[in-house]
């Protein structure tokens, strides 16, 4: 058995330490915000946070996600920048279909908690390896300056 | 009252089944079901598209599929302008598959494609709407025993206007639903939409960035099975055998299914079957498209291009005007296939029994998906439950229902659900592409430059003969020649032919924009060759061509403008314009500015968008379809192309299916012309006009024309 820490609360999974942490999120704890898109960490569809680092869980083994925290799209809701990051794609309505958005989201989330305020070329390398053929680029983009206002807002006790 | 006839009581849907609706607890936003909820008895359900339960919730049943392209939010717009309701007041569930209640008119049967879902259902959820509320209102004039004229409805209420007494749709929902349907009712004044026009939030929003939404790869069954395939590498081809000995060891893995051309593993999840099916020993029989490359494919139509096609269209004597004119132009064009790599890999999930047949996906074309389940499974359809969801992306992919069969067909090898899903390379190198065609060009030109004479002849398949043969009539595929046939330039002479040329080595239907995105790069360009020729600035030439075409002209001005037409580049950069019109009545201009290094590398910095659509839904929708229609035809234009080699497609994966990423996304600019005009698609045209002003911003900076996409391959050949 393999111990995770997920969202914040304890899994006891039944699988080889190779799986990717992907399916074991999907097809073995019934957890299916985080999407399959590539399979080999091209596309940024499955990203996930370890300790708040952005990760491909696609190809993560799950071993090497056993003693750390693992975040998904269903709790990014409850950090602050995941939080002011989902708050601002509702705003400028950034999503079309919507199946690589869990990526953009834990992507932008996590450049959000390492730079309170991006720049073009920030959000360049931070999201360069989410793909999206929505094509909702320029507004993810919009959204991360604005969740990104709301925290200099915030800083100024505004 | 009248008796109520057998007709108003399943249109009127009276209370069978009552209102009856416990545990529904108001939300402050809207909400979108799942699209594989089961319907709710409603006690007021006037049409197939609107539902009023006796607790005032308002459900309006949608049959257009939800891809991205926000038709949820503005199909429950219509319906919502004329019921009297806000958007925050309704719920939007998917509809059953049903031909009869929800066939698109333009396409025959519940089909969402060639951007049509604004057009074709314009006018009856209108006036479904308007039904209901009329049927309310009436409710509520007999109830106080007033004149219907006295009485306003207003976000679910009814009011008596002099008296000020008030009715909510849920309290009249029984009383409404006794009344005759009324067969005319009056449609609300476009200058008086109040909904209808203005930037209304999407109601799909929530569940996608929190990812609780549904798309048809998430669902989950107990005791369900995941399974992956290998399908024969080349179409036609068979599988001969397989040792799955090595696959059957693998932990997790349960069953190895062998269908005529394809082999599936089944296990417990994902990551099993992936490894089981590496492990398999596979032995093809390629048959007789083993052999063909790309350049066959070319040769192929090449050939056929020197034959005359079918007469599209015929003004004066085009090819003897050419012969004749002092300056004469001829050109090549041609177009690659495309895959369509939407980001949710092909998927369906199927529990097939003897005699019963579920099955759960993502199509936008769910009646004929239903009937190919039950086909598949040697079913009466009534024996077959068919679940939408929402997709992860369409862009044409998913009106094919090829994976719903295979789906089927592994399904009934195995005992209890499975959930099929293709790996990324099986998506890529098994998509139904959009086609190769080779395009011939001349036009001859006057003393003055001016165009006398424009001849096109469009060489490919007739893609509709296959999946609408109604429509492919006397030798012509209206989608095909689209954009090509409409050509708005006024030039004495025309003559466009269509020849219809098939290579069966690989399948091939439809790609956002299909036979526009293919032919408004070919004459966009050609037209851009003929400005040049005559030494005349690309947009004043085209402009000078339009005199009858004013709103062509209108968003021509706009985008010219807007853009800085004109004005001085730095070396290495150019600006291109594009102008389209087509079957989908939508006018668009485009000015795109790119730089092109010395490597031969692409870099498109700005696109500004001139849009005519008539009358607009929901302007953020249409904004937010331009400019991912613009990206997604970048992507095309720039770098996409699937190539063969003994007969198997060579591409694979996003490595070698390169897409636009953020970095590489130029700023865009639209601009919407409003006016009160029928509504036009807009799905589609972003895509289709992008590649022609990228090629001709391309020429406008190196000199080099590009004739065959995608363009980079062009500039530094690999």
């Amino acid at each position: 058995m393999i111990a995770l820490k997920i969202n914040g609360k304890s899994h006891k999974v039944d699988a080889e330490p190779d799986i990717p942490l992907l399916w074991v999120l999907r097809d073995l704890l019934g957890m299916n915000g985080t999407k399959f898109g590539c399979g080999v960490a091209l596309c940024g569809a499955c990203t996930v946070h370890l300790d708040g680092i952005p990760r491909r869980s696609c190809v993560t083994p799950v071993s090497a996600a056993v003693g750390h925290a693992i975040t998904t799209i269903e709790a990014i809701g409850t950090t602050d920048a995941g939080k002011r990051v989902q708050k601002a794609w509702l705003d400028l309505d950034v999503v079309q279909c919507g199946y690589c958005q869990s990526g953009q989201i834990m992507a932008a989330a996590a450049l959000l908690a390492k730079i309170p305020a991006p720049t073009d070329t920030d959000i360049d390398q931070a999201m360069a390896g989410n793909i999206c053929r929505c094509g909702t680029y320029p507004r993810i983009r919009e959204a991360i300056k604005l969740a990104a206002r709301k925290t200099t807002t915030a800083g100024k006790g505004g | 009252m009248g008796p109520v006839s057998r007709r108003q009581l399943l249109f009127a849907g009276a209370a069978t089944g009552g209102g009856f609706l416990i545990g529904w607890r108001r939300e402050a936003g809207p909400r979108v079901l799942a699209a594989a909820d089961k319907a709710m008895p409603a006690a007021f359900a006037p049409n197939a598209f609107i539902r009023i339960g006796r607790d005032g919730r308002v459900t309006l049943i949608i049959c257009q599929v939800e891809m991205g392209q926000g038709t949820y939010t503005s199909m429950s717009m219509l319906l919502a302008e004329e019921l009297e309701v806000g958007l925050d007041q309704v719920q939007v569930e998917h509809a059953p598959p049903n031909d009869n209640l929800y066939a698109n008119k333009f396409l025959g049967d519940q089909e969402t494609g060639a951007s049509s879902s604004v057009r074709a259902f314009d006018e009856p959820l209108r006036r479904a709407g308007a039904t209901a509320r009329t049927m309310l209102v009436t409710a509520a004039a007999q109830t106080w025993k007033v004149d219907q004229a006295s009485c306003q409805a207003r976000r679910g209420v009814v009011t008596h206007t002099p008296t000020g007494r008030k009715l909510t749709y849920g309290v009249l929902a029984d009383r409404a639903a006794k009344l005759p349907v009324p067969t005319q009712v009056t449609l609300r004044d476009p200058k008086d939409f109040k909904l209808i026009g203005t930037p209304a939030k999407r109601l799909d929003t929530a569940g996608k960035v929190n990812g609780s939404t549904q798309f048809g790869i998430d669902v989950q069954l107990p005791g369900m099975k995941i399974a992956t395939v290998a399908a024969s590498p080349v179409v036609g081809g068979k599988l001969v055998s397989v040792d799955d000995s090595k696959a059957k060891a693998i932990k997790g893995v349960r069953q190895i299914v062998v269908l005529d051309d394809a082999v599936a593993v089944v296990a417990d999840h994902m990551w099993a079957a992936k490894q089981g099916l590496q492990a398999l020993d596979i032995r093809w029989d390629d048959g007789p498209n083993g052999t063909i490359s790309t350049a066959d494919v070319v040769q192929g139509l090449a050939a056929a291009a020197q034959t005359p096609g079918v007469v599209v269209r015929n003004e004066g004597d085009a090819a003897a005007a050419v012969g004749g004119a002092p300056r004469k132009i001829e050109s090549v064009y041609e177009v690659p296939f495309l895959a369509h790599a939407a980001m949710e890999p092909i998927n369906c999930t199927v529990h097939v029994r003897p005699d019963h047949c579920e099955v759960w996906t993502g199509t936008q074309v769910l009646t004929r998906a239903h009937r190919g389940a039950a086909k598949a499974a040697g079913l009466p359809v009534e024996k077959v439950t068919i679940h939408n969801h929402y997709l992860g992306g369409g862009f044409g992919r998913r009106l094919e229902f090829d994976y719903v069969t295979q789906a089927v067909l592994i399904g009934q090898k195995v005992d209890g659900p499975v959930k099929v899903i293709w790996s990324r390379e099986e998506d890529i190198r098994h998509d139904v592409y959009r086609p190769y065609y080779y395009d011939r060009m001349s036009a001859g030109l006057n003393a003055e430059g001016q165009p006398t004479a424009w001849t096109h002849r469009i060489v490919g398949p007739a893609i509709l003969a296959r999946y609408a043969p109604p429509a492919f009539k006397d030798g012509i595929d209206p989608d095909g020649v689209d954009g090509a046939a409409q050509l708005l330039y006024e030039i004495p002479a025309i003559r466009i032919e269509f020849v219809r040329h098939e290579e069966p080595v690989l399948n091939t239907g439809f790609w956002r924009g299909v036979g526009v995105t293919h032919n408004n790069f070919v004459i966009e360009s050609f037209i851009d060759e003929l400005a040049a020729a005559a030494k005349q600035d690309p947009v004043a030439y085209r402009r000078a061509l339009l005199g009858k075409s004013p709103r062509a002209q209108a968003v021509l001005d706009v985008a010219a403008k807007a853009a800085g037409w004109g004005r001085p580049l730095p070396a290495g950069w150019g600006r291109g314009v594009s102008v389209l019109y087509s079957f989908w009545n939508s006018y668009l201009a485009q000015v795109a500015e790119v730089e092109v290094s010395k490597a031969g590398e692409i870099r498109v910095h700005r696109i500004v968008c001139a849009v005519d659509c008539g009358t607009v839904v929901n302007p953020d929708t249409v904004k937010a379809q331009v400019e991912g229609g613009i990206i997604f035809g970048i992507s095309g234009a720039l770098w996409g192309e699937v190539t063969l080699e003994k007969g198997r497609v060579q591409q694979s994966n996003f490595k070698d299916v390169r897409v636009l990423r953020i970095n590489e996304t130029p700023a865009i600019e639209v601009h919407l012309v409003r006016n009160l005009e029928a509504p036009g698609g807009m799905g589609e045209p972003p895509t289709a006009v992008t590649a022609a002003s990228l090629a001709n911003a391309v020429f406008a900076a190196t000199g080099k024309r590009i004739r065959r996409l995608p363009l980079e391959r062009q500039l530094r050949p690999v």
